[in-house]
C-alpha cells in the first residue's frame, strides 16, 4: 500500500512544485520594483524548490533522500538570508519603493 | 503502480523542461533589469533553479553522485549572491 501512497504523494509535490516556481518567474517578471520582485521569488521559490526535492526525495533511496533533504534545508535557510541582504543592499543604495500601485505601471514603470 | 511511475517519470522530464524554459525567461529580467538589486535577484533565483534541475536529472540518468554537485552548487550560489550584494552595498569587499 506504501508504493501508491508515496507515488501519488510525490506526484502531487512535484505538480504544486512547479506551479509554485511559474508563479514566482510571472513575479519576477511583471511586478514593478526590486522590493515587490523579492517578495514575489523569493518566497515561491523556496516553497517549489523544497516542493520538488521532497517529492524526488521520496522516490530514492536513503542516502540520496537524506542528501536531498539536506539540500531543501539550507535552501529555506539560504534563500530567505540571501533576499534579506539584497533589499538590505538596494535599501542603502537608494532604490526607492514604489508608492502608489497603479495599473499604468505596466506601460510606464514609474511611481505615480 | 504502473501507470503511476510512467507519469512520475514523464513528469520528471517535462518538469526539468519547464523549468530550464523559466530560467531562460529568469535570464531576460538579467538582462532588461533596470538596477543592480533586480540582476542579484534574477541570478539568486536562476542558481535555485539549477539545483532542481541537476536533483532532476541525477534521478532522471540514476547518477547519485549529480545530488553532490547540486549541493555544492546551493553553497556556491548563496555565496555569490551575498558577496555581490555585499559589493553593491559597500562599494569593496570588506
Amino acid at each position: 500500500m506504501w508504493p501508491y501512497i508515496s507515488m501519488v504523494l510525490s506526484i502531487i509535490l512535484m505538480l504544486s512544485g512547479l506551479f509554485f516556481l511559474s508563479v514566482g518567474v510571472v513575479g519576477l517578471i511583471r511586478l514593478p520594483d526590486t522590493y515587490t520582485r523579492l517578495h514575489a521569488t523569493t518566497k515561491c521559490d523556496t516553497m517549489g524548490a523544497g516542493l520538488v526535492l521532497l517529492a524526488l526525495a521520496l522516490q530514492s533511496d536513503f542516502t540520496v533522500a537524506a542528501k536531498l533533504i539536506i539540500i531543501t534545508v539550507f535552501i529555506w535557510v539560504t534563500n530567505p538570508t540571501a533576499a534579506h541582504v539584497i533589499a538590505k543592499a538596494a535599501w542603502i543604495t537608494g532604490f526607492p519603493p514604489i508608492k502608489k500601485f497603479d495599473r499604468d505601471f505596466i506601460d510606464g514603470g514609474d511611481e505615480k | 503502480m504502473e501507470v503511476l511511475e510512467s507519469v512520475f517519470e514523464s513528469l520528471k522530464v517535462y518538469g526539468t523542461v519547464i523549468v530550464m524554459i523559466l530560467v531562460f525567461f529568469c535570464l531576460g529580467r538579467a538582462i532588461v533589469g533596470p538596477g543592480a538589486p533586480d540582476r542579484v535577484t534574477a541570478i539568486n533565483i536562476i542558481g535555485t533553479k539549477t539545483v532542481v534541475i541537476i536533483a532532476l536529472l541525477s534521478l532522471i540518468y540514476g547518477y547519485d553522485y549529480y545530488v553532490d554537485i547540486s549541493m555544492v552548487y546551493a553553497l556556491m550560489a548563496f555565496i555569490a549572491t551575498v558577496g555581490v550584494a555585499k559589493y553593491m552595498e559597500k562599494g569593496a569587499l570588506e
